[in-house]
């Protein structure tokens, strides 16, 4: 991962290609799950982040190994960005002893403390509060690590968000709260159920700066986070950045999605993020297309192996049920 | 007369026989229609439930009375209880059962205590719809089976049906009981078909269920696990014992007295329950048997429940975390084994 200087100044070459690199992970990623779930080889359901690449690598860009992230059930994304391991996602993914969490865990909740990546969360809303606490342990120990807090636009209505804001904000802790909002949390819209008409605005009740952008363009998301990286290293304090973004596929895969019109799933699917991130990188002189078709093919190369890796995985031994339920715990204890 | 449909359909028809009766029945749970605000389904779902146990109800009754709800369980959960103490009857879906813990003190120290509380002055008529269950491959967080933990709460009841007819009529009776019920709806089951008597009939909380009799050993099961128990018993049978299997039904109340019989006539008890073993639902009647029952036994009570884990992910691990038939028919083994050498 890159050194922090490095990611100070706007999109410079490396980043640039980084962040595309990384986008492209996601999307490949997600693809190629998409598909082995449709042909039965992935058990349990998965929620894919196809679509909102812009968002967790636009934050993830300001951030190194050192740094927190929370996430939600849908993580894959946050956890590419992370630089989580794609083999060890994969065999995570099918539930292989090989996996980031020993299969243990599975699509929802891959974890890799290594990246500073905290977990993906089953619990909508659950991550908000985790956030806090990474935060709360960067200020107790007066390092300059940073969390970035990822949930959904439904999550913007649990207790949970309210309770982790203004905790954040009277404590001062170093937090980038980022909505992403796509409009959806399952097939209800984000109109129907927050009474709000941007998640942002809900900052100003915990006093804490609140920002919307388009969470499409990842210069923009770039851009927002950079700032409120920034702002939580100096000590002021969290932000909350919502971003406007897009699920490419439904809720889970399975979703018939009548809940959107044809126009709306057809109108956005154009915008795609990738596409648009390409013509920004061309357009700025910042890569040819000759790199990007390169990265894509080592990225196609990459996934490959990550399946690879995963199908020829064990799958869990037996005695792995009973490990890992405590740090210790006496044989007999009770615990039949 | 009787047809088979699924243990969804059952569920759903005893929502739409409790709506159709009493105006004062509503629905309310994220997505129990789904499409709130849509234009384009106004009365028209795009869901009916996660898994569709609720499809076709905001047709038939509207969205005034089918709420979709934002994810916000500690809101929604909290205003059905109270919306039970002040005069509405609501139905509220709880998706999944591991998503109590967002919103358990406004059943535990609110919903549940009401009545106690209050000096007995008020009803609480909510039913919490939820699913529990594992072996979805749906990992430590969408798994679990709660149940114990609610039926140590008092004020609640619990209840956890097992077949299609049991859940229409049981769910029927806990819409129309005016006390606090949190019915638990194992999710593996919804595909379950059997026969379902058409339109309206209840059956008691506290009643336990034989779903089949035999002398020699007592085999209870919670849930699903009564389909585990009833494969084991035809195993058993094969070798000339004859298992009797309770169905409690209902755990808060429980039919203390049906499963006392059971194993006064059988001498031998083994509780086969999913949920993980301390505190639990099959200790807990494993206890009343060695309190009450202790004369009647010629064998040690077995508990075949899930190990003190969490739900793994992995298909090979949640396999094994299960109830198995081997587990148990070994279980059975030894006991008739042993009581058989010492008789
Ligand atoms: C506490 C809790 N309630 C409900 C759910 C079921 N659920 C899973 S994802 C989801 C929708 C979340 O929507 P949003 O926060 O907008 O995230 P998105 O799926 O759009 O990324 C719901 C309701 C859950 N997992 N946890
Ligand atoms: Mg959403």
């Amino acid at each position: 991962m890159k050194s922090v200087e490095e990611k100070q100044n706007s999109i410079q070459q490396e980043q640039g290609l980084w962040m595309f690199r990384k986008m492209v992970q996601i999307r490949k990623f997600e693809d190629a799950v998409r598909e082995i779930f449709a042909r039965g080889d992935i058990p349990g359901f998965v929620h894919l982040y196809a679509g909102e690449e812009a968002v967790a690598v636009g934050v993830c860009a300001h951030l190194t190994d050192q740094d927190f992230i929370t996430s939600t059930h849908r993580g894959h994304g946050h956890c590419i960005a992370k630089e989580c391991d794609l083999k060890g996602m994969m065999a995570e993914i099918y539930g292989r002893a090989t996996g980031l969490c020993k299969g243990k865990g599975g699509s929802m909740h891959i974890a890799d403390f290594e990246k500073g990546m905290l977990g993906a969360n089953g619990i909508v809303g659950g991550g908000i509060p985790l956030a806090c606490g990474s935060a709360l342990t960067a200020k107790v120990k007066e390092t300059d690590q940073v969390t970035a807090c990822f949930f959904g636009d439904g999550a913007n209505n649990e207790g949970t968000f309210h309770e982790g804001l203004n905790l954040a904000a009277i404590w001062n802790l170093p937090v980038v709260f980022v909505a992403e909002n796509n409009g959806y949390g399952e097939a209800t819209p984000f109109h129907y159920a927050s009474s709000c008409t941007h998640i942002a605005d809900r900052a100003q009740a915990y006093n804490i700066p609140g920002v919307v952008v388009d969470g499409r363009d990842a210069v923009a998301v770039y851009h927002a986070a950079k700032e409120a990286v920034e702002r939580a290293k100096r000590g002021e304090g969290p932000t909350l950045i919502e971003c406007k973004t897009f699920r490419n596929y439904g809720h889970f895969e399975g979703d018939t999605q009548t809940y959107k019109t044809k126009e709306e799933r057809e109108s956005q699917a154009e915008k795609d993020v990738i596409q648009r991130f390409i013509q920004y990188l061309t357009d700025e002189g910042i890569a040819s297309k000759k790199d990007l078709d390169r990265i894509e093919n080592e990225v196609e190369r990459e996934v490959e192996e990550a399946i690879r890796f995963a199908e020829e995985s064990p799958f869990p031994s037996e005695n792995e049920l009973t490990t890992d339920v405590y740090v210790s715990y006496p044989t007999d204890g009770g615990g039949a | 007369m009787g047809r088979t449909i699924s243990f969804s359909e059952a569920i759903r028809e005893a929502m739409e026989v409790a709506m159709s009766k009493n105006p004062d029945v509503i629905l309310m749970g994220e997505d129990v229609a789904g499409g709130g605000g849509v234009d384009h389904l106004q009365d028209d779902e795009a869901w009916g439930g996660v898994l569709g146990v609720t499809k076709g109800l905001v047709k038939k009754f509207g969205r005034k009375r089918v709420l979709d709800t934002p994810i916000s369980e500690a809101g929604y959960i909290g205003a059905a209880v109270s919306a039970a103490s002040t005069g509405l009857r609501p139905v509220a879906e709880l998706m999944f059962n591991d998503f109590m813990g967002v919103c358990f003190d406004q059943l535990l120290n609110q919903g549940a205590k009401f009545r106690y509380m209050f000096g007995g002055k008020v009803k609480t008529p909510v039913t919490i719809r939820t699913m529990h269950g594992a072996g979805f491959r749906a990992a430590a967080q969408h798994s679990q089976s709660l149940y114990p933990m609610f039926t140590s709460v008092p004020g609640l009841k619990v209840v956890v049906p097992s077949t299609p007819a049991d859940a229409k009529g049981l769910l029927l009776t806990a819409i129309e009981d005016d006390d606090p019920v949190i019915f638990f709806e194992d999710k593996t089951l919804y595909n379950l078909k059997g026969e379902v008597p058409e339109g309206e009939y209840r059956i008691p909380l506290g009643q336990a269920d034989m779903k089949r009799t035999g002398s020699d050993i007592t085999i209870v099961g919670i849930g699903k696990q009564v389909h585990t128990a009833l494969k084991v018993a035809d195993h058993l049978s094969k070798q000339g014992v004859e298992a009797e299997v309770v169905d409690p039904r209902s755990l808060s109340p429980l039919d203390n007295q049906t499963i006392l019989q059971s194993v006064e006539k059988t001498s031998r008890l083994i509780i086969v329950d999913e949920s993980n073993p301390r505190c639990s639902i099959a200790r807990d009647i494993a206890a009343l048997v060695a309190d009450q029952g202790f004369d009647y036994l010629d064998a040690p009570i077995k508990c075949i429940t899930a190990p003190h884990t969490p739900v793994p992910f992995s298909p090979t691990l949640e396999d094994l975390y299960l109830p198995s038939t081997e587990k148990i028919l070994s279980a059975a083994e030894e006991m008739i084994g042993e009581t058989l050498t010492t008789v």
